[in-house]
């Protein structure tokens, strides 16, 4: 019984007496399941570092927005939604247009965004820590940034199982989508569509680091432990809600920042996994080979 | 080249940039059109600051900040102009004790070679864990003192170029001194009135650790000291906790700080957020705090409001600035 007591004020009771702790673990929790498949897909199509990319391009729509219409959720969103599919478009028209490849039009375009931002954010003067405004904190995320995150979530699934099809082929065979002509560039649009939506959804209530974290860090992890795309998707999931659950407790019993707790917390799966996964990791590969020898 | 610094063209940039209505935004634009040409230019390093320069030395003198009203001169960074703006100032005002991190670099940078005043200099300073806590001003003694030494360097520096303005400063600044002794007296007289019990409120950042040791109220703070580090959930939870308990009697937010936390313990905990503090920076000319004297007669009437029971408390704020 002690055990339990134990366990239970460990583990649940911080969440059962305070409302911002519930808040901070639905929002986690919502932003898990979105970003587990996503970042698996990103990937799986070599587009890791798109997610980081696209992070940075929303800071000038979002600071232009502040600065016109003051503290608003729904004009920041919008203007940071904006400014990244911006971004993200001009990138792809670059690689139709030129044989320059996206990866190149992508970086050159986030930075010419996150220097716009910056400037945006300097020439406002410094009133408040701008960049505390624009990134807000996981412990005071407000029913409407809990709105926006779960909406964002729930048209993420249904959107992606829309384009499930198209897009795994897609991971296995790069030039799938290209041949589909027309509709192919309609699902990748769909799909980095998404991917700001949910890095949008991300930022304002937890921040950029947290966004981009969740993200990448549970998609990384899960390829030690699952082949299937569903699978990797599930298990990169879960990974992400372990770490918004862990990574609170963290930061309620330890005193530490909480966006930081949850992201290294995600970031030590993702090491524990590469060095004692199921599949291809480390320790894996060194057991496969004993055997061999054996043989 | 004209690339001297501009007031005129820095006050239509910045209403252009943060929408604010008035046409007289930046506080040099008055400074400049006095009939004879002050004597001495005179850059502080925040609002606050400046408005003692203002009051101290008078037409002899033209101020400006460094840090402009609402700003956080934590997370300040200079640009060129800055750097010009120090070179070619007479005398530099600071408030020392750690609180402007940039200046010494800034200084160094524009090859400025007069004299540095410490305003805070002779205070009987806070230790906080991190060294001395910066925020002296938010006690009327201290801000007698950083009058004080304001007036010193401006009379040294008056001394030469122009005894009768030196001699002028010197009125000014005694005039001055009763304003911020009677308001003294007045604050803690108004504070005094209220029950101790309920002399206890929560800010959004712990700028006010002299004025809590002064007028004899209690802050509780989520972060330490400054505004750069993120709060963890257990500071938070400990928050709530004493505000749910009936330990604080008021929630009140700061001119600097992001209030979406504070809202947040507002909704957990049952309280009303009571009005608006001034920290770290004065508000825009014209407004309700754009001076210290009226800043901290702003800060203890929302104080008072807050802890009192029966008058109903102000109107919610608004985040928007």
């Amino acid at each position: 019984m002690t055990l339990l007591a134990t366990l239970n004020a460990l583990l649940i009771q911080p969440f059962v007496e305070f409302g911002f702790m519930r808040r901070a673990l639905v929002a986690c929790l919502a932003l898990g399941l979105s970003c587990g498949p996503i970042g698996t897909l990103l990937v799986l199509r070599r587009m890791s570092l798109v997610g980081d990319a696209i992070a940075h391009a929303l800071l000038p729509g979002a600071a232009l927005a502040f600065v016109m219409f003051g503290f608003s959720l729904w004009a920041m969103s919008i203007g940071g939604f904006v400014a990244a599919v911006a971004v993200a478009g001009l990138a792809g028209l670059v690689a139709r247009l030129t044989p320059q490849r996206e990866d190149a039009s992508f970086a050159a375009f986030y930075l010419i965004a996150l220097a716009a931002g910056v400037m945006i954010i300097s020439m406002r003067g410094n009133s408040v820590d701008l960049m505390r405004v624009l990134f807000g904190t996981v412990l005071a995320v407000d029913d409407a940034s809990l709105l926006l995150i779960a909406g964002i979530t729930t048209v993420s699934l249904l959107a992606l199982a829309l384009v499930y099809r198209p897009l795994v082929v897609e991971c296995f065979d790069p030039g799938f989508l290209r041949h589909l002509g027309h509709a192919g560039a309609w699902v990748h649009g769909l799909f980095l569509t998404l991917l700001v939506l949910n890095l949008v959804g991300g930022f304002q209530a937890l921040g950029t680091l947290m966004a981009v974290g969740l993200m990448m860090l549970p998609a990384t992890a899960a390829r030690f432990w699952a082949a299937e795309v569903w699978s990797l998707a599930a298990v990169a999931a879960l990974f992400a809600v372990l770490s918004g659950w862990g990574g609170l407790l963290l930061s309620y019993h330890a005193n530490l920042p909480s966006g930081p707790a949850i992201v290294l917390l995600a970031g030590s799966f993702y090491m524990l996994s590469l060095l004692m996964g199921r599949r291809d990791s480390l320790l894996a590969r060194q057991l496969s080979q004993r055997a061999h020898r054996k043989a | 080249m004209t690339m001297e610094f501009d007031p005129t063209r820095r006050a239509f940039q910045r209403q252009l940039l943060c929408g604010l209505g008035s046409a007289a935004a930046w506080p040099l634009a008055h400074a400049t059109d006095t009939a004879n040409a002050p004597a001495l230019k005179v850059v502080a390093t925040f609002s606050l600051l400046a408005d003692i320069a203002r009051e101290v030395g008078g037409p002899a003198v033209e101020v400006s900040a460094l840090v402009g009203p609402n700003a956080d001169a934590h997370v300040f960074e200079p640009t060129p102009s800055d750097v010009r703006r120090v070179a070619g100032a007479d005398v530099v005002i600071t408030n020392g004790l750690r609180f402007e991190g940039w200046i010494d670099r800034l200084i160094k940078a524009s090859g400025y070679r007069g004299p540095v005043v410490i305003a805070s200099r002779g205070v009987a300073l806070r230790q906080l864990s991190g060294g001395a806590d910066p925020h002296a001003w938010q006690d009327l003694a201290n801000g007698q003192r950083y009058a004080d030494n304001i007036r010193a360097a401006l009379v040294a520096a008056l001394a030469a170029k122009s005894p009768a303005h030196a001699a002028e400063v010197e009125v000014r600044a005694s005039a001055y001194q009763q304003k911020l002794a009677a308001l003294d007296r007045d604050s803690r007289a108004r504070i005094a009135a209220l029950p101790a019990e309920r002399r206890r409120v929560i800010t959004s950042h712990d700028a006010f650790g002299y004025f809590a040791a002064a007028y004899g109220i209690t802050f509780i703070a989520p972060r330490g000291w400054t505004t750069g580090s993120e709060p963890s959930a257990e500071a938070v939870a400990r928050i709530v906790r004493q505000a749910r308990q009936a330990k604080a009697s008021a929630l009140l937010v700061e001119n600097i700080s992001d209030p979406r936390l504070i809202e947040r313990i507002a909704r957990e905990s049952g309280l009303k957020v009571g009005g608006k503090l001034y920290s770290d920076a004065l508000s825009p000319p014209g407004t309700e705090a754009d001076t210290y004297l009226k800043m901290f007669e702003h800060n203890v009437r929302t104080l008072v409001q807050a802890m009192s029971l029966d008058t109903p408390s102000p109107a919610p704020v608004s985040i928007r600035e």
